[in-house]
């Protein structure tokens, strides 16, 4: 009888602990997940981020491009002057046959001249959405606005590990109707806020095109791609390569690039 | 009548100089009919081929559609206007709407055109009535669509094969389906076949968000001839082409064939009547004593003359005797089984079909004779103005002064 007493003091006295406990870590379950959430970025966040990431003010790009076709592979320089997301001039170096082709993009106009005709032609139209030098990009694609945040809302869908590097997959739905892609989804570096993988989708959720970002590069304490795959998915052949050689950020470009004049310089 | 009696033995005594002329100047007879009628024929083939399957009674086009210009029709849709909407409620008219599209056969970028057309219409032959039969069919997600046989050769396409096709919506977003070729409609009318894929109108306003929408709007061609001209005018943001403006291209065509044709029956006319003229020549020469005695037997120099015209006119009503004689039966033969057209012909724009049927009118033989008998007469004529200067002692003498 005496003993069952005792026994039951003692589990009065270990109830007693653990609601001290209890009431001791109540606070800090109320405290604590805003906290932890706080840690995590919204898709939004992420994707403003890493448009910050991404975009100087202006930008001269030496680079070549692959283009794997069904016939071979053949590779194009080229050297691209970049002011905004509105202006932009590339000059083809090589090889000799598209050497001299160059092209301006001004606003939502793109030229081409091509030194074999000594024309400059504007592309509109359906011509927008041929390929571009035989690329997997089109005209189209490189008209774009590429700002991000400014076309797409962001939803965190996941989370991942992609070329060794811990990232966040966010789909993005268009904020507004006249946007080529409907919705994409895109896997970014969680340390480095850069996309290492794109996907592009029809309005009807048919994948079209893929991006994927096989080597970045740190440059004026920004991470940019230095090697990406395109791939127009609906064509065959294993896509078309952009290598970054030499990138300078934030320099200043004269006004002359960026004019109609330059194109047959 | 002597002189008609007298000119036809004449003729007829020549012998074979005579059947020579009269078979060359057949042949003449018989190759301007033939390719006069082939011309006609090939004419009327194109125009009715055209005007079933795609023209109908005329067109209204949104005012930015330019076939011409493939950057025109970004823009070329709009809402039909209630006027013109009314005779697409009496089935007098179906809308047609047309978007740029790309398909990538075997993995190959092509631009094609993706028109939308209403399955229930009964104004052009297209049958378009088959994709309402699949749209109850198809449980695969995938859309029906039609092709023609030329558009299945280029890209490899076959009846029952699915290929993804992307296309912009009204607001330049990026669309791609699967479609199921659902029929390979065989057509001689290229402009509804080549680079080209047919779906449902509704299904086409649905997904390029475009409702109510239309790039053209084509006419029955009874409501065309029954309505007049005016009546068709006049649709604010909508111009209408007539069937004359649509078959500008088709005549223009037909009318440089018929002078390239031209150049080839005026030279075998002008060679056979060039036979008749030195035949007459040959004639009055070798014949100066017969006319002397003709003289002298109190023949005025007129009647001479004309009994020497009807000779050489007779040679054309022979010929056309002759002619009618093969050449009917031939021709007949030709109009009904047609002249088979090489494969390259299918490439040239026009509705040719696989083969062209002549049309002979009785305008055209009436006035072929009739070309063929004064032209005949004229040269018959020519060389016997001699005889009017001929004295009738040269010619019992066999001289011709």
């Amino acid at each position: 009888m005496m003993q069952t007493r005792t026994q039951k003091s003692e589990v009065r006295s270990q109830i007693k602990v653990s609601s001290q406990i209890f009431r001791a870590l109540v606070p800090l379950w109320l405290i604590l997940p805003p906290l932890l959430h706080s840690q995590t970025p919204t898709g939004d966040e992420i994707l403003k981020k890493v448009d910050e990431n991404m975009f100087s003010e202006s930008k001269i790009t030496v680079l070549h491009m692959i283009i794997h076709g069904e016939r071979g592979s053949r590779t194009l320089e080229a050297k691209s002057w970049q002011r905004g997301t509105s202006e932009s001039f590339t000059e083809y170096l090589a090889p000799p046959r598209d050497a001299g082709t160059k092209m301006l993009k001004l606003q939502d106009r793109l030229w081409t001249y091509s030194p074999s005709t000594d024309r400059t032609i504007l592309i509109s139209g359906h011509m927008l959405r041929q390929s571009m030098m035989g690329s997997d990009l089109s005209y189209e694609d490189m008209m774009e606005d590429p700002h991000l945040p400014h076309l797409y809302t962001a939803k965190i869908s996941g989370e991942g590990n992609l070329n060794g590097r811990p990232c966040w997959v966010l789909d993005l739905s268009a904020k507004k109707e006249d946007i080529s892609y409907y919705s994409r989804k895109v896997w970014v570096d969680k340390m480095r806020y850069v996309l290492l993988k794109e996907n592009l989708y029809a309005k009807s959720g048919k994948l079209l095109k893929t991006m994927d970002i096989r080597e970045v590069a740190e440059v004026q304490h920004r991470w940019v791609a230095k090697s990406i795959l395109y791939k127009d998915v609906l064509k065959e052949g294993e896509g078309t390569e952009f290598v970054v050689d030499a990138l300078a950020l934030d320099v200043v470009i004269p006004d002359y690039i960026f004019s109609k004049a330059a194109l047959k310089k | 009548m002597l002189t008609l009696k007298l000119a036809l033995r004449n003729i007829v005594g020549a012998g074979i100089r005579t059947w020579l002329n009269v078979v060359a100047l057949s042949l003449s007879f018989v190759i301007i009919i033939f390719m006069q009628g082939l011309y006609n024929g090939m004419n009327d083939q194109v125009e009715r081929a055209t005007i079933d399957a795609l023209y109908g009674g005329g067109q209204y086009w949104q005012k930015l559609y330019d076939p011409y210009d493939p950057l025109s029709l970004t823009d070329a849709h709009a809402v039909v206007p209630a006027n013109i909407e009314s005779l697409m409620t009496n089935n007098e008219a179906t809308p047609i709407l047309i978007r740029q599209a790309t398909i990538y056969p075997e993995g190959h970028f092509r631009s094609i055109l993706l028109k939308g057309i209403d399955p229930n219409q009964h104004v052009l032959t297209l049958p378009s009535f088959l994709l309402n039969e699949h749209r109850n069919l198809k449980g695969d997600g995938s859309i029906p669509a039609l092709i023609g046989t030329r558009m299945a050769k280029s890209v490899g396409l076959q009846k029952g094969d699915e290929i993804t096709v992307q296309w912009r919506d009204v607001h330049g977003t990026f669309d791609a389906r699967d479609m199921k070729i659902v029929e390979v409609m065989k057509t001689p009318v290229q402009e509804i076949d080549n680079d080209q894929i047919w779906i449902s109108l509704d299904r086409i306003q649905e997904l390029t968000s475009m409702p109510g929408q239309a790039t053209m709007v084509v006419l029955k061609q009874k409501v065309k001839d029954q309505k007049s001209e005016a009546t068709f005018k006049n649709v604010p943001g909508w111009n209408f082409k007539n069937l004359e403006f649509l078959l500008a291209d088709i005549h223009a065509l037909v009318k440089q064939k018929t002078i390239g044709a031209s150049i080839l029956y005026t030279i075998l006319l002008f060679l056979a009547l060039l036979a008749i003229f030195d035949t007459q020549v040959l004639s009055i020469f070798r014949r100066k004593k017969e006319i002397g005695t003709l003289m002298a037997l109190g023949m005025t120099r007129a009647k001479i003359i004309r009994l020497f015209t009807i000779e050489g006119a007779f040679h054309a009503f022979l010929a056309a005797i002759v002619a009618a004689l093969y050449g009917i039966p031939l021709l007949v033969y030709i109009a009904r089984t047609g002249i088979a057209l090489p494969a390259s012909y299918d490439t040239m724009g026009y509705a040719f079909g696989e083969k062209l049927l002549p049309a002979y009118s009785a305008g055209l033989m009436i006035g072929t004779t009739l070309l063929v008998l004064l032209s005949t007469t004229v040269v018959s004529f020519l060389p016997t103005r001699r005889i009017a200067r001929l004295k009738p002692t040269d010619a019992l003498r066999g001289r011709l002064s």
